[in-house]
Parts: C-alpha cells; structure tokens; sequence
C-alpha cells in the first residue's frame, strides 16, 4: 500500500474521504506520513480515540505535535524557534497548566448556566429569522442564520462588540483556512490579539457585566493571558456552531424524513443534535497528540516523540460503536461521539453549542416549512479548505 | 450503587449533569462536579452508568 498523508477532499459531502473512511473498521491505527516528513499515526478507531484523547501520556502542546497539512507544516517552520505556546492558550497546553486557565472559566459554562441564556438565545434566533423573511428569498442561509446566531451569542456573553464583526470574523477565517500561508496566519494573530488586548484594556477601564470583565476583574490572569483565552473563546465560540447549523441544515434538507422528524417531534430534538453532531463530526483536521513516552494502544506501540492524528469523522462512524453510522439516523443512540473531543480538553463551550442547536433547527424549519436548496446540491460550496468543516455558503428559498 | 466522584481530575464539562440532572451538578465557581445524591435511586442506575462512560475526565467511578 502506498503511503498514507492526510486529505479532506471529499467524494462525497457527508462522508469523510473514501480513502480515509475506508481504513475505520480496519485496525484502530495506521502508520501516517506528517506534513514535515515525520512518520506517525493516523487513529480512525473509537476506544483508541478515547483511550489516546484520555491519557496524560500524550500532549497536545505545539512544540511537540508535527502539522498533517502541507500549509501548516509551513506556517509551524515559520514559528520555529519563538515562543510557541500563546499565553493563556490552554487549548494547546497540558496539565496542570492547562488546568488553571480550564478552572477559571467552567464555572461559567456549566449545564445551568447555559441554562439560563436559553430565552436569550430563542430571542436572537427569532429575531434572526424575522430579518431573514424580511430580506426574501432566496437567502444564503449561512449569512442569514447560521453565522449572526453563535456570532451574536458569543459577542455577548463575552463582551466583544458585534459591530467589530468584521475584523475578527475575516482574522478567525484566515487563521482556519487550511491553505493560509504562514504571514497570513501570523497577520491574523496579530490582529486578532491586537484587538482582543485593546478590549481587555477598555473592560478593566470600564468592567461590563460579561465574561471578560469578569476575568479582568477576578484579577488572576496578566493582559497577556487575558488574551489568549479570549481569543480561544471567541474563535471556538463562533465558527463552529455556526458551521454545525449550516451543514446540519443542508444534511436535513438532503434527508427529508429525517427533516420532518426535528422540525414536528419535540422528544427527536435533543438526540437528533447528538445525531447531526456524530454524522457531521466537523472537526476533520485533528486533533493531533504527541507521545511523551512509548505507549501501548491496542497492540501498537506509539514510540516517544511520535505524533498521533485523528479522524474524527471516520472515529464517529466505527461501526463497532456506531453500526450503520454512515447513514443519518435522529433516532440512534448518538451519545459518546467525539465531536467534543475527550479527555481535558474535550469543548468548554459544548453546552452552549448543544442549546443553540437545539433551538436554532427546530426554529428554523418551523418558521420556514417549504425551505429548500435554491441550487443544485453539487453548487453548494464545500468548506473542504477550512479546518472546521461546514458549508461557505447555502443558498436556500422556501 | 455508590457513586463517587473526584474534583481534582474533573474539568467541569457538564456531561453528568446533562445526563442525570437529579443525580449530577456543577459547582458555580469552578464547574466540577457536585453530587445531589451518592447512592441514586435503581431508576437512576442506568442514567449514572451512562454518565460515568460519558465523563472525558474520568471523575467519576461507581461502587456497586
């Protein structure tokens, strides 16, 4: 067999990549060439996924993970030799570290927490659709819907002012094209850290009743820091629930049934998130761990140094786990995918993500009962170059 | 079934308390979790089982 390196070209808009997908149920890893030439492995396998994500063994700090994607690899050359970790980037720390910035801000995410911001969001998503109707048809229902809600969600339980948009939504879309170069990526580091540490600079000035504020003001975090986490918040926050509504839309309208089933049974709802979670599994690039020492993984030993990819979406489709999982099922036990993640860093947001979506589909094809594709499916613009999968955009009538 | 659960290793994402809300909480200041009951009901005893599985951290264990 010729060698294996990483794709997110797709034959099918669903399905992970064929070649990908067609390793799951074979062995739960395979050996993977790296970007940089570094031979490591490729897990498509759920306990293996779990057991690696789980264990303390394996980091997920930069120095040590090698990039699967040919652009990252460069933009990982360019950063050599600087001070890799971003402070207050615990997505790409380890414990303890990881620990100390995780524990200052679950508080704030927890089940009733998300809870209480539920009339919040049924407000913005209404609101939402009232200017979608308003604007006609047909729409492009990312523009319209799937991005303005987790956008408007995030922007205000963080505090950032949604009128600056802009910046930041063009800054987290350079930063998540797979084909970026590495001054682009830097540029948009930049940027971004530049903008979130003038804001922190006007929250400790004049502290809102919001999420930053509330950190400036609990004291225990530099402005460096500051900036890190809100940086990791803000592009988490936003990019990818709004990819979930936008490819779970379009997945919906590909599978009427399934559509019918969300938008007139309540009791589908909440499973049928899970489901479209599983099925969809938009984190397709990584995440990636690194080996500290040789470890053992269902009879492959994972040598010190080595770096260890995962597909995700083909994790979420092991039909040991998941049987039939290539087809999208509302009313399959979905719980326990990976689209979280697991292990420490496993989503901070989740809770938020699963209250928008819970309400967001339902809403949507309520308000609109005739919405359709307004072209043909093979028009609709893939998000195959992004890190978070999705659609760029869904043109949709009704 | 005695369920006990360890703060120190919980990284507070909540996936008890979405699963079993009578049995799991979450703490307001640091999200970890917090037990309403250590010894659940027999209806509540798959919920729990579930929730254990479904932790990331691996806070959570059971003594039956």
């Amino acid at each position: 067999m010729s060698e294996l390196i990483m794709t997110t070209d797709r034959e099918r808009p669903f399905d992970p990549p064929d070649r990908i997908a067609g390793l799951g149920g074979e062995a739960p890893l395979h050996r993977l060439t790296f970007a940089d030439g570094h031979e490591g492995w490729l897990v498509t396998g759920y306990t293996a996924a779990r057991a690696i994500l789980a264990d303390p063994r394996f980091s997920n700090r930069p120095e040590y993970t090698h990039p699967t994607i040919p652009a990252r690899a460069e933009v990982a050359e360019k950063l050599r030799g600087r001070e890799f970790a971003v402070p207050g980037f615990f997505l790409r720390m380890d414990a303890p570290e990881h620990t100390r910035y995780r524990k200052l801000l679950t508080g704030q995410f927890t089940v009733r927490r998300m809870k209480q911001l539920e009339p919040r969001v049924e407000e913005i998503t209404h609101a939402r659709l009232d200017a979608m109707e308003a604007a006609g048809k047909p729409a492009d229902l990312v523009e319209q819907f799937a991005l303005p809600i987790p956008s408007l969600v995030i922007c205000e339980l963080l505090g950032v002012p949604y009128e600056d948009r802009e910046r930041f939504q063009s800054d987290s879309r350079a930063l998540l094209a797979l084909e970026s170069g590495a001054d682009e990526v830097i540029d948009a580091m930049r940027s971004m850290t530049g903008y979130l540490y003038g804001l922190i600079q006007r929250k400790r000035a004049e502290p809102q009743d919001d999420l930053i504020s509330g950190l400036v003001q609990g004291g225990e975090l530099a402005d460096d820091e500051l900036t890190g986490v809100s940086f990791l918040l803000l592009v988490a926050g936003h990019e990818t629930t709004a990819n979930m509504l936008g490819l779970g839309t379009y997945a919906l309208l590909r599978n009427p049934d399934q559509l019918a089933a969300m938008r007139d049974d309540p009791s589908v709802v909440d499973n049928g998130v899970e489901e479209l979670l599983r099925y969809l599994t938009i984190i397709h690039v990584g995440p990636i761990r690194s080996a500290l020492e040789d470890v053992e993984v269902e009879g492959v030993v994972v040598r010190k140094g080595q770096s260890v990819a995962f597909s995700l979406p083909v994790v979420n489709r092991d039909p040991a786990r998941f049987p039939g999982g290539d087809s999208l099922d509302l009313a399959r036990p979905a719980g326990g995918h990976l689209t979280f993640g697991h292990g420490i860093h496993q989503c901070l947001g989740q809770q938020l993500a699963r209250i928008e979506m819970r309400i967001g589909y339902p809403a949507l094809l309520r308000r609109f009962p005739g919405l359709r594709l307004a072209v043909p499916p093979e028009e609709v613009p893939m998000r195959t170059d992004m890190s978070i999968y999705g659609v760029h955009r869904l043109p949709v009538t009704w | 079934m005695e369920i006990k659960a360890d703060t120190t290793v919980c990284i507070g994402a909540g996936m008890c308390a979405l699963t079993v809300p009578q049995v799991f909480d979450q703490s307001d200041e640091d999200g970890t979790v917090v037990l309403l009951e250590t010894s659940p009901p027999a209806e509540l005893e798959d919920g729990v089982r579930r929730a254990v599985t479904l932790c990331p951290s691996g806070a959570l264990s059971i003594a039956e």
